[in-house]
C-alpha cells in the first residue's frame, strides 16, 4: 500500500446486493483501490479497510445476518478486526457484525413492520472517531435507508455503556438535528442509526453512505463517512 | 436417536410488532377476547446421540450459539426418544 492509496475489500455473500455500490463508491468516487472478496475464500487480499455490504445474505434465513457469520471469510474479518483493522458494516453488514459479536446489540424488525426505503437525516454525534473525523458534532447527513430490520436494540446496561463510551456515532434526526420519535424510521433505542465497538475500529450503520456519494444520486453526504475512514487509515499508516 | 422440538420467542420485554399486527387481525375476525399474541419459531432437530442427556446438551448448544439470539430471544425445547 502506498501512503495515500488504500485498498477496500468488499465482502460478497450470497444475497449481498449493495456490494457494487460500495465498490463504486470506494473506487470510482473516492479514487482508491477496491476488490470483491468472495465469502468462501478466507483471504482479505491485503485490504486496508473491509466493507460488509448491504443485502439479504443467505436470504435472511433464521435471522438477518445469522448465517453469514459462518462464512469462511468471517474468521479472517474477525481476526483483522481484533488486530485493529477497520471494518464497516452497512445495513445487512451491520446485522452481520452484531450476529458475529463484533458489535453489541441486535437489529429487530422495524416497529412499523414495513420495509422502509427512503432518504433520512442522521446526526453525527461527535467527530472523535475514525468514522466521523471529517464531520463536526451535530452535522446532519442526508443518507438513504432500505431495511426491514433496522430497529436497534440492546439491554439497558449495554445501551448505557455504549452511550457513555461515545460509541453511538449516528442518530436519526429531523431537519433541526433533533432526535424525535417522528424522525425515527424503525423504532431504534435512542434513535441509534450507527455505532462502533469499544476499540473504535469496527462500525455498523443502517443508512447507506455508499448510495449517497454523488450529487446526482440525491446526496453526496455519504462521502463524509468514506473521507473520515480513509483519513484515519492513511494517518495511522504514515 | 432423539427428536428435539425447539420453541423460540422474542423476550417478554421486547415489543412483538408482528404479534401486535396479527392480534389486530384476530380482533377484526370478531374474536375480541384475544390478547398477548406472540409470534415465534418452531425448529425440529433429529439428534444422533447415545443418551437423552447428550441430546439435550447438543440441542442446548445449537440454541445458544445459533438458533436463538439471546439478546432478543428466549428458547425452550423438549427432547423425545425416537
Amino acid at each position: 500500500m502506498s501512503a495515500s492509496r488504500l485498498k477496500f475489500g468488499v465482502v460478497v455473500f450470497p444475497g449481498s446486493n449493495c456490494d457494487h455500490d460500495a465498490y463504486h463508491a470506494a473506487k470510482h468516487v473516492m479514487g482508491h483501490d477496491a476488490e470483491f472478496l468472495w465469502h468462501k475464500e478466507p483471504d482479505l487480499k491485503g485490504s486496508d479497510i473491509i466493507i460488509l455490504p448491504g443485502g439479504f445474505s443467505y436470504g435472511d434465513y433464521l435471522r438477518t445476518g445469522a448465517i453469514a457469520r459462518f462464512s469462511p471469510i468471517m474468521n479472517e474479518v474477525t481476526a483483522f478486526a481484533k488486530r485493529g483493522g477497520v471494518v464497516i458494516g452497512i445495513c445487512n453488514g451491520f446485522q452481520i457484525l452484531c450476529e458475529s459479536g463484533l458489535l453489541p446489540g441486535v437489529l429487530l424488525r422495524n416497529r412499523s413492520l414495513l420495509f422502509s426505503c427512503k432518504h433520512v437525516l442522521i446526526r453525527a454525534e461527535h467527530s472523535s472517531s475514525r468514522f466521523t473525523g471529517a464531520m463536526s458534532a451535530g452535522d446532519i447527513l442526508n443518507i438513504p435507508i432500505a431495511h426491514g430490520e433496522g430497529n436497534y436494540f440492546a439491554d439497558p446496561d449495554t445501551i448505557r455503556r455504549i452511550e457513555d463510551n461515545g460509541q453511538v456515532l449516528f442518530r436519526y434526526c429531523d431537519a433541526y438535528g433533533e432526535v424525535t420519535e417522528a424522525a425515527n424510521p424503525n423504532g431504534s433505542v435512542n434513535g441509534i442509526a450507527g455505532i462502533m465497538n469499544a476499540e473504535g475500529n469496527v462500525m455498523g450503520m443502517m443508512p447507506h453512505p455508499e448510495r449517497a456519494c454523488e450529487a446526482s444520486l440525491g446526496s453526496a453526504d455519504g462521502r463524509k463517512v468514506f473521507e473520515s475512514l480513509i483519513d484515519s487509515v492513511v494517518t495511522q499508516t504514515m | 436417536m432423539y427428536q428435539s422440538t425447539i420453541t423460540i420467542t422474542l423476550r417478554p420485554s421486547i415489543l412483538d410488532v408482528q404479534g401486535k399486527a396479527v392480534e389486530l387481525g384476530i380482533h377484526t375476525l370478531g374474536l375480541t377476547g384475544v390478547r398477548n399474541v406472540r409470534i415465534g419459531k418452531s425448529i425440529q432437530l433429529t439428534v444422533d446421540a447415545a443418551t437423552e442427556e447428550e441430546a439435550k446438551r447438543v440441542t442446548e448448544e445449537a440454541c445458544r450459539k445459533l438458533l436463538a439470539n439471546t439478546v432478543m430471544e428466549d428458547y425452550s425445547f423438549t427432547v423425545t426418544k425416537l
